[in-house]
């Protein structure tokens, strides 16, 4: 096994857009990360271009001690799991999983027994002899794993693979993704833009945004200790509130809203307050005051969601917020509700670079 | 049945008859003998010669050309239209695969040159064609028969639709199994299109069993002719000649040469509409 380095990696496309701009990496032996970010912001690219799929106009990708820039991708070995799976649809499961295997011109004792135990491992042989379109979403995504699989790669690649799957499927498959790579602990990179997968399967978690790294870590430290205002919207479910301030010396403020126990702050900027709905509570002397207009049980937990009263955007329109609570919080629509939280919970950004300053 | 599918089945039925009685009248009047058909013009209803016209046509020398069989020109035809389809179809999907998946600079143009080639039909080019054929010496050979008409914008065009609608993630899971180029047309490309590979084939067995100008042309020995020209050649005969005409013979002639499109449609239609109708699995 071994690690994936890149080095300023940069795509530029021959219109003169840039997806990737400067992409630093180490990717170490075994690991699993996720390159996490909102659509169009090249983390498939990026994705692609590990697998050889896409050029790379400057830098250096290297697995291992190998620099793989001007390698053919089926020499790379690498392999990857594609969103729509892309299996060749005229040839059995069997087929599709010893397809690559043949083309190495591997022995053909080696290739079945290689197929067979991967297709032990993944549950699917008793579909080896079925076409595709004979199997489910379910089924046809792990054929698609197994193709990874038998061929032994040094790195797995996952573009989006359960974007294609109903929840309850995706759900199911994330753990089994999560257990094969702990078991077979071959480095992963996995590109989704669904944020709790992200959480879930990831060692570290890479946020891109606009062909740049904002952030790299495990995935509680980037929920506890964002970089970036972007960063911090991007994980978490529910989202982080957000509400812009200023900062008069003494407390933040927007409208009538004011809220001490801040300091060493710039006065002269626009500041945004961030506020996990986790920690916000119920009580009488809380700093915020919210107008209810919708409660989602989920069950577990309510999330309830409404206007905070006495501040607005630039706008001038309601700024919406959101709490996390236990699900005897069944608070009337339209009902005020009195929110706390504690200031060292709480981020504060810098509106215009997006910067954290606490 | 309601007044409207009785209207509609009246206007199918009539033009299934508009079709097909000309195809009727001359198959029946061919089993007719020559004095009746002199006499009495064209046979609705069968008569009784149909194995000794047949025959005679098909399996006895001088029968029907001054020396070859219908038989002989039936496989000429066969290997005209077979030579002329498969030809077609190795051709343009090799074009359309380089189209489709190479990156070169000029393949854009290429492509409209190819495609605008559509609008010129064989006749425009027959002469230049002659000449290259005469020079290369293949005058009165399959090979100059079948090689100057396989060039095909229209299997071009459409198997570059074909392979467009093909998703390009194929390609990149096969890039990554590490197949070649050839590898991913033989195993991938090729298995994907075969339906569209027999509708196209189906197609240009019929077009090229029908040639009429080329093979003429083409072809000056009597054992090189084609069906089609038999029947021209016959027709030829029956103005020129002091004897008794032979209607019956050119008749079934004509019948013969229809005969093994209607079959390969016949046999092939499933194939044929599937391929037409089928886009993307």
């Amino acid at each position: 096994m071994s690690g994936v380095q890149l080095k300023s990696v940069r795509k530029t496309y021959p219109n003169g857009a840039e997806a990737i701009r400067g992409v630093d990496m180490d990717i170490k032996s075994g690991e699993m990360i996720v390159f996490v970010g909102p659509s169009g912001c090249g983390k498939s690219t990026l994705l692609r271009m590990v697998a050889g799929l896409e050029s790379i106009s400057s830098g250096d990708i290297s697995i291992g001690d190998r620099v793989i820039n001007d390698v053919s991708p089926s020499e790379r070995d690498v392999a990857m799991v594609f969103q729509n799976y892309a299996l060749y649809p005229h040839m059995s499961v069997r087929g599709n999983m010893s397809y690559g295997l043949k083309n190495r011109k591997m022995d053909k004792a080696e290739i079945d027994k290689r197929v067979n135990d991967a297709a032990t491992m993944l549950k699917i042989d008793q579909f080896l002899d079925r076409q595709p379109n004979q199997l489910s979403g379910g089924q046809r995504q792990r054929v698609a794993m197994g193709r990874a699989i038998v061929r032994d790669p040094q790195v797995f690649l996952f573009d989006e693979p359960l974007s294609n799957l109903d929840a309850k499927l995706r759900v199911q498959m994330r753990i089994e993704i999560k257990r094969l790579q702990r078991r077979m602990n071959v480095t992963s990179i996995y590109v989704t833009h669904d944020q709790t997968e992200a959480m879930t399967l990831a060692d570290r978690l890479a946020v891109i945004n606009d062909g740049r790294v904002e952030q790299m870590g495990a995935p509680m430290d980037l929920y506890n200790d964002p970089k970036t205002l972007f960063v911090a919207s991007f994980i978490g479910a529910p989202q982080i509130n957000l509400i812009p301030v200023r900062f008069d010396g003494i407390a933040l403020s927007n409208g009538n809203l004011s809220l001490p126990g801040f300091k060493d702050l710039p006065k002269d900027a626009d500041l945004v307050l961030g506020v996990r709905p986790d920690v916000l509570v119920e009580t009488p002397d809380g700093q915020f005051e919210m107008r209810v207009d919708l409660v989602e049980q989920h069950g577990g937990e309510n999330l309830v969601y409404g206007a905070l009263t006495g501040a607005t955007n630039e706008e001038g329109e309601d700024l919406e917020l959101c709490l996390k609570a236990s699900k005897e919080t069944l608070p009337e629509l339209d009902g005020k509700l009195t929110l706390g939280f504690d200031p060292a919970t709480a981020f504060v950004f810098r509106k215009d670079t997006g910067e954290r300053l606490i | 049945m309601t007044r409207s599918t009785l209207i509609t089945h009246l206007i199918l039925i009539s033009g299934a008859i508009f079709m097909t009685l000309p195809v009727w009248v001359a198959f029946a009047t061919s089993t007719h003998a020559p004095e009746t058909i002199l006499r009495e013009g064209l046979q609705i209803i069968p008569g009784g010669h149909f194995f000794e016209t047949y025959n005679e046509v098909l399996f006895v020398e001088g029968g029907v050309m001054k020396k070859v069989t219908a038989t002989a020109m039936l496989k000429n035809s066969l290997i005209l239209g077979i030579g002329f389809a498969v030809g077609k179809v190795i051709i343009s999907m090799l074009a359309a695969y380089a189209i489709v998946y190479f990156r070169f600079r000029l393949a854009v143009p290429l492509f409209w040159i190819i495609f605008m080639t559509l609008l010129l039909p064989l006749e425009v080019r027959i002469i230049p064609s002659y000449k290259v054929v005469a020079d290369l010496g293949l005058l009165d050979t399959h090979t100059g028969l079948i090689i100057p008409l396989i060039a095909s914008a229209t299997g071009t065009f459409f198997f570059r639709q074909f392979f467009r609608s093909v998703p390009d993630e194929l390609l990149e899971a096969a890039r990554l199994d590490g197949a070649t180029s050839w590898g991913f047309f033989i195993d991938i490309l090729v298995p994907l299109s075969k339906t569209m590979i027999a509708a196209i084939l189906i197609i240009m067995f019929v077009v090229g069993w029908n040639q009429y100008l080329w093979p003429l042309i083409m072809t000056t020995k009597e054992e090189n002719y084609t069906l089609v020209i038999g029947i021209k050649q016959i027709y030829q005969v029956l103005n020129e000649g002091g004897e008794l005409p032979q209607f019956q013979k050119a008749f079934a002639l004509t019948i013969l040469a229809t005969l093994p499109p209607v079959l390969v449609v016949l046999i092939f239609q499933n194939w044929f509409v599937k391929g037409l109708v089928e886009s993307e699995k």
